[in-house]
């Protein structure tokens, strides 16, 4: 039986490098291919042509090759605008905030992991892991509705007790907004973020524990012993790929919270891309600044993996 | 370590956790009481642990404004239609990037990984789906993201390592690489490409900007950008109010409608969909960035 299994298989396995050196089998796949090829081209690859538009006089509504020839003019106007500085200083304001709370969802998963209860385990991670689900819009209004001066709940609640005597307006305070703005995506992301190091720390080796609690090491010693050091691969491929977004800390966030007040101080690159872009009509230095983000933000990935290639040899390419 | 001691560590951490998990969930049940509770019990502050003055009126209000049931439809549309295109030609592109009998697969992977860090920006963005047709154009919503290279990376991944022998079987049996791809690869798949379809429908309805910035008809706005349009109209209402302008032409119009109320109630129609798939969903959720962080 075995041998006849066996027999069969090998039959099987001749067949099949006889099939799959058929042109027809490739012309499927060639045709399965197509869609796909046209796909990329289209949503993605056309859009990069659109860089083209930095480079010209282009104005909505006219024909690209027809308006003049522009070289790096957008680019120096970019450069000369006094809006950039205050721009890039917000957006390197909250990336650094941001990097500098990430290992706030390491520390989460250890702790997380270290409770007794698994059924309190499980309830913690279904609850914050919620907000990383819900949109930008709907923080938002969560965020109004807790926090803003008129009707917002906490205003409600600090008033009627007494431990204010005016209303509290964080939503609208320039020198808050880094911090609130930080706080906001740490609310948002944190319980999500941790399940990655939960899976990481799941990963580790259990005899190393073992092995440790033999040797009567205590829950600190196992922590930074053995968890941190297993995470730290985790936790640096994240790292370098937030360098890599340091310049794109996105635009919905930013833009929903966005007023007339704090405005100074929220107005990050991708904000700064779409008032320049859309409000202002500028395409061309809109495009410049979207382009020249894209690509220093692709350098700082290399630099930062290279980095760390030569001191950890661990890379993401 | 003594036992009082590691007492003490267990009721500190879990103190701290349910004071998260609380601020977490607090805001959603805060807004489903308020939408539900008396206004005048809302204005003064009473309403914070359970609903007084229980009744639906918001609801059948809201239902009533013009266009939030259309909304509804099209963000439900989107959202189903959007993810099966999305998986259908994600998976498709994964499949091939794992055949040696496709020339030049190697690159087809590579341009589409590229995709995911050189991105064009706003404007080349809008300029293009113009280009295409697609303003004003439901197709908007649901052909731009059909590859996306994240899904492509988790699902190529998981693929490989699928046995061959599972596919040499189907071979014999005279069966094409889209036959294979089908009945075969797609069914074994199911558990990283049901995470990668619940991501993305999350996306999906989470989605305004393509709305935002390209599509303008009344008939195809989604229920994210109504809201977002509600809240923003709201704080204008505020201002003007606040710097004196008492222009009532534009007031009158929410007049019959209480804005906060409105506000809230549109808020818990958006969210509540959400809240009602995301126990059942989860578990994907956290499969999904097990699956990847393994693989990744």
């Amino acid at each position: 039986m075995s041998n006849l299994e066996n027999g069969h298989a090998v039959y099987r396995s001749f067949v099949t490098k006889e099939r799959s050196k058929l042109p027809s089998g490739r012309l499927t796949l060639i045709a399965m291919a197509i869609p796909c090829v046209i796909a990329l081209i289209l949503f993605c690859y056309l859009p990069l042509l659109g860089w083209s538009i930095a480079f010209f006089h282009y104005k909505p509504g006219l024909n690209l090759f027809k308006s003049g020839f522009a070289g790096l003019d957008y680019f120096r106007m970019a450069l000369d605008d006094r809006e950039l500085l205050p721009v890039l200083r917000n957006t390197l304001a909250m990336s650094f905030l941001g990097l500098l709370v990430s290992p706030m969802s390491v520390i989460f998963a250890i702790f997380l992991l270290e409770l007794r209860s698994k059924k309190l385990q499980k309830f913690i991670q279904t609850t914050t892991t919620l907000p990383n689900f819900i949109s930008w819009v709907l923080v938002y209004a969560i965020c109004y509705f807790m926090l803003s001066s008129g009707d917002g709940m906490l205003n409600k609640l600090l008033l009627s007790l007494n431990l204010i005597g005016q209303p509290l307006n964080p939503l609208a305070d320039p020198d808050m907004v880094w911090v609130l703005q930080t706080a906001i995506t740490a609310w948002k992301s944190l319980g999500f973020s941790a399940v990655v190091y939960i899976a990481a720390i799941v990963g580790i080796d259990q005899e190393q524990y073992d092995a440790a609690s033999v040797d009567g090491a205590g829950r600190w010693s196992r922590i930074w012993n053995i968890t941190l050091p297993g995470l730290m691969p985790t936790f640096i491929t994240l790292l370098l790929l937030s360098i890599g977004s340091l310049l794109g800390n996105g635009f919905e966030q930013y833009y929903l919270f966005n007023n007339g007040l704090v405005q100074s101080h929220i107005q990050v690159l991708d904000l700064y891309v779409y008032r320049i872009g859309i409000s202002q009509n500028n395409f061309p230095m809109s495009t410049a600044i979207g382009m020249a983000k894209t690509l220093v933000s692709i350098l700082l990935l290399m630099t930062a993996n290279q980095i760390s290639k030569k001191l950890r040899d661990q890379s993401i390419f | 370590m003594s036992i009082r001691k590691d007492l003490l560590f267990q009721v500190t951490c879990a103190a701290i956790y349910l004071a998260f998990a609380v601020m977490c969930i607090y805001p959603f049940y805060y807004l489903i009481l308020v939408s539900i509770s008396s206004a005048d019990a809302v204005s003064r502050g009473e309403v914070l642990l359970y609903p007084i003055g229980l009744h639906w009126n918001n609801f059948a209000q809201v239902l009533q404004i013009k266009g939030i049931l259309t909304a509804f439809g099209i963000s439900v549309a989107r959202t189903v239609i959007g993810t099966v295109i999305m998986l259908f030609f994600s998976t498709m592109l994964a499949y091939l990037c794992t055949k040696k009998e496709l020339p030049g697969r190697k690159w087809l992977y590579r341009a589409t990984v590229f995709t995911m860090f050189f991105q064009a920006g706003l404007i080349p963005w809008f300029i293009s789906m113009k280009m295409l047709g697609l303003q004003n154009n439901f197709l908007l919503y649901v052909l731009p993201g059909m590859i996306s290279p994240f899904a492509v990376i988790l699902i190529k991944t998981y693929i490989e390592s699928i046995p061959p022998s599972l596919e040499e079987s189907a071979v014999v049996d005279g069966a094409g690489h889209f036959k294979i791809l089908t009945r075969i690869i797609a069914p074994v798949s199911v558990p990283i490409i049901a995470a990668v379809a619940v991501f993305n429908a999350v996306g999906q309805w989470n989605s305004w900007q393509d709305n935002f910035f390209l599509v303008s008809n009344p008939h195809l706005q989604t229920l994210q950008l109504i809201l977002k349009n509600f809240l923003s109209q709201a704080e204008m209402l505020a201002n003007m109010l606040r710097d004196g302008n008492k222009d009532l032409s534009s007031i009158s119009r929410n007049q019959q409608l209480d804005p906060f109320a409105v506000k809230t109630t549109i808020t818990v129609v958006t969210v509540l969909p959400i809240l009602l798939v995301y126990p059942f969903l989860q578990r994907y959720f956290v499969k999904g960035i097990m699956l990847g962080a393994v693989k990744g």
